[in-house]
């Protein structure tokens, strides 16, 4: 489904990503972890298409398609989805609003016919119920004055009405409690199937108690240095960065 | 000739300068203030930016009283719910009795002409010209130099007018080129209620240049609103003058909608004139093309423990211009003010621009005063979040930029005005947003 093969990027004359080389497959959860500044939010950037970053070299295959060729919205329409480190807020514009034209808009990309507004209402009620998102929260502006764990879960709400074929979650855990972080996790688990994969980039261990991954990569200075199954995050968190850093240490 | 020479010569034709009971004396001293102080240049600090000395070099017409407009000429202007509003229509500037309609009950609409004669001619004396601007601004001289075909709007006190008053000003520009220049007394009785919606068209491909004023003059526990909604055809351009007087403890709403024009000049100012009077001032500016628009705005707090409130939004495209100019003056009498002001623009091209220039002149000391302002671009971040949704730039831009004026549509508070609006940006912000 995914496939990146020596992706080096960076912004700005920095390099960030020195050679990154990742395969996921349909049904499958990867986990990227890494101390801070070793990339991490730099390669979800770089894989949703944020324009300030400068791909150097490589490439990126998603479900059969030159990634790094399409714009944003291309990439959404084509089934990825990142849930943002930070939500942006939008005064003005309702979550409501903004979602049935998101999810028009993706469906006009895979030529499927607009949803009309009961066919719409009917499976925001479905996916609101599975995410647990209150109804309130969608009809006001979209993020704007929500709580940490509130702007989390909405991200959650639109990864379920869109239903991307490959979701990464950016750090979708920081700044939450346990609780929001139980929510959130439950909302993601629930949307995984066999046909999707997870890409979940996180700091620390404990997001991963909740989405359990198939396999968990370390990145550190650009490049993925370590990769094995859930036992290598327990062992990050026990011991700490420090013995990948000390593995690693360049020449 | 110039159009100015032209203009002094139609005064001096005009029959009622001699007519010392009417209007005569104030047309004079409008005149003769109007030969000593000419229009307007840029050198002039308050029209450093706005300059419209040029409609001046060019041939306008004056337009005779008759005018030659039918029903259905009018048809397509008339706003959504007209059927129940009190409608005023101003062809050319002057005021057309047998189009116009007044419904509600305790609202009183006659010329100017007659007003200063009949029982209203005391509160016309005390408040035609009440501004006395026109002995400052030679733009405003030169409207009250021709206040003749104006028209007084009375509201009666205890009246709450439920419908709105719609004022259309039309410009018959099929023949000629057109000067207009409609004029206004309101006044609203103590404990009354009203709200008004203005808007402009004009008919035909000549150019015109209207030079508006209205003075509103607002008494005890009345409550005015006022809605002004300018989109227009690019060769009409305007100069737009609104004078409020809070003279008893009131409270106003204005809303100013600028979305189309070639140059339009607004000027609003407001008088706090008694203690907790409240006055909220709203706009929004959306420009294309070569169009220019210029925001001038007064706030004066002459008395203690009142409240202002305003904010200003505009989006510049292409090689659009600018200006907001906004003043608060807190007199050495006003303690106890709160006085607010913002304007926040986005520039969506290279080529379009702002200049914005708050101003606070406090002379009381126990006074809460804010101001501010902003000039940006489209948020890159949200225009990112957006598109990362599949959501097309071209949408993400007009959703982003449709939220930006989300704010100020909600302080149209008659429905079918608010969604009119409403209509109109999103159209705008659909096709005009590359």
């Amino acid at each position: 489904m995914l496939s990146i093969k020596n992706l080096h990027a960076g912004i700005d004359e920095k390099k960030i990503l020195k050679g990154i080389n990742l395969e996921i497959k349909p049904g499958e959860v990867h986990a990227i972890m890494g101390p801070n500044g070793s990339g991490k939010s730099t390669l979800a950037s770089v894989l949703a298409g944020r324009e300030d970053y400068e791909v150097t070299d490589g490439t990126v295959e998603f479900a059969g398609k030159d990634l790094l060729e399409l714009s944003p919205e291309e990439r959404a329409g084509e089934g990825l989805f990142l849930a943002f480190q930070y939500p942006v807020e939008i005064p003005g514009l309702s979550t409501t609003n903004f979602i049935k034209t998101a999810v028009n808009e993706v469906r006009k990309y895979r030529g499927e016919e607009a949803l009309d507004a009961v066919a719409f209402l009917k499976l925001m009620k479905e996916k609101m119920a599975q995410t647990n998102i209150d109804q309130t929260l969608l009809s006001r502006s979209l993020n704007e004055g929500f709580s940490g764990g509130e702007k989390k879960r909405n991200e959650v709400f639109q990864m379920a009405m869109l239903q991307p074929k490959l979701a990464i979650l950016d750090e979708t855990d920081s700044g939450l409690d346990i609780d929001a972080i139980r929510i959130v996790a439950n909302g993601v688990n629930k949307l995984r199937s066999k046909d999707n994969a997870v890409l979940l980039v996180t700091h620390y261990q404990r997001l991963l108690d909740y989405i359990v991954p198939d396999f968990v990569h370390v990145l550190y200075n650009g490049r993925i240095v370590k990769s094995g199954t859930k036992e290598l995050a327990l062992e990050l968190e026990e011991r700490g960065y420090d013995f990948i850093k000390s593995e690693n240490v360049e020449a | 000739m110039n159009n100015l020479e032209y203009i002094k010569e139609r005064f001096n034709q005009l029959p009622s300068v001699n007519d010392l009971n009417g209007l005569g004396v104030i047309r004079q001293k409008a005149f003769e203030a109007l030969n000593k102080m000419g229009i307007p240049t840029t050198r002039h600090e308050e029209w450093k930016y706005t300059r419209i000395g040029s409609f001046f070099n060019k041939e306008y017409k004056y337009t005779e009283a008759q005018h030659a407009l039918t029903a259905a000429d009018l048809a397509p202007v008339r706003l959504p719910g007209y059927e129940q509003a009190n409608e005023l229509f101003y062809i050319n500037g002057r005021y057309a009795p047998e189009l116009s309609v007044v419904r509600s009950k305790g609202l009183t609409v006659q010329p100017l002409q007659e007003a200063a004669r009949n029982e209203y001619k005391d509160i016309v004396s005390k408040h035609l010209g009440h501004s006395s601007n026109y002995l400052k601004d030679g733009i405003i001289a030169l409207n009250t130099a021709f206040v003749q075909d104006g028209v007084f709007v009375y509201v009666k006190k205890g009246q709450i007018v439920e419908h709105p008053v719609y004022i259309y000003n039309i410009t018959d520009a099929r023949q000629a080129n057109i000067l207009a220049q409609p004029r206004t007394l309101v006044y609203v009785g103590e404990n009354a209620q009203v709200k008004f919606a203005e808007t402009f068209n004009t008919l035909g491909t000549q150019e015109s240049f209207t030079n508006r004023v209205i003075e509103i003059v607002v008494e005890k526990d009345a409550i005015t609103e006022y809605y002004k909604i300018q989109t227009d055809a690019s060769h009409a351009s305007q100069v737009a003058t609104t004078h409020i007087q809070q003279i008893g403890k009131s409270y106003t709403h204005t809303v100013t909608v600028s979305l189309n024009a070639g140059l339009v000049r607004n000027n609003l100012n407001i008088v706090l004139d008694e203690q907790y009077c409240e006055a909220h001032l709203y706009g929004i500016y959306l420009q294309q093309g070569n169009s220019h628009i210029d925001n001038h705005t007064v706030v004066d707090h002459a008395k203690p423990h009142c409240e202002s409130n305003e904010l200003y939004k505009g989006m510049l495209d292409d090689q659009s211009t600018g200006v907001f100019n906004g003043k608060i003056f807190v007199r050495q009498d006003a303690q106890k003010t709160n006085a607010y002001q913002s304007n926040k623009n986005v520039l969506l091209s290279e080529g379009a621009s702002v200049n914005t220039k708050p101003q606070l002149e406090i002379f009381a000391d126990d006074v809460k005063c804010s101001h501010g302002c902003t000039i940006g671009r489209l948020d890159e971040e949200s225009l990112f979040y957006l598109r990362s949704r599949g959501i097309s730039e071209r949408t993400a831009k007009s959703l982003l930029l449709h939220g930006f004026a989300v704010d100020i549509l909600e302080q149209i508070k008659i429905a079918p005005i608010r969604e009119y609006v409403d209509n109109l940006i999103s159209e705008r912000l659909e096709f005009d947003i590359a």
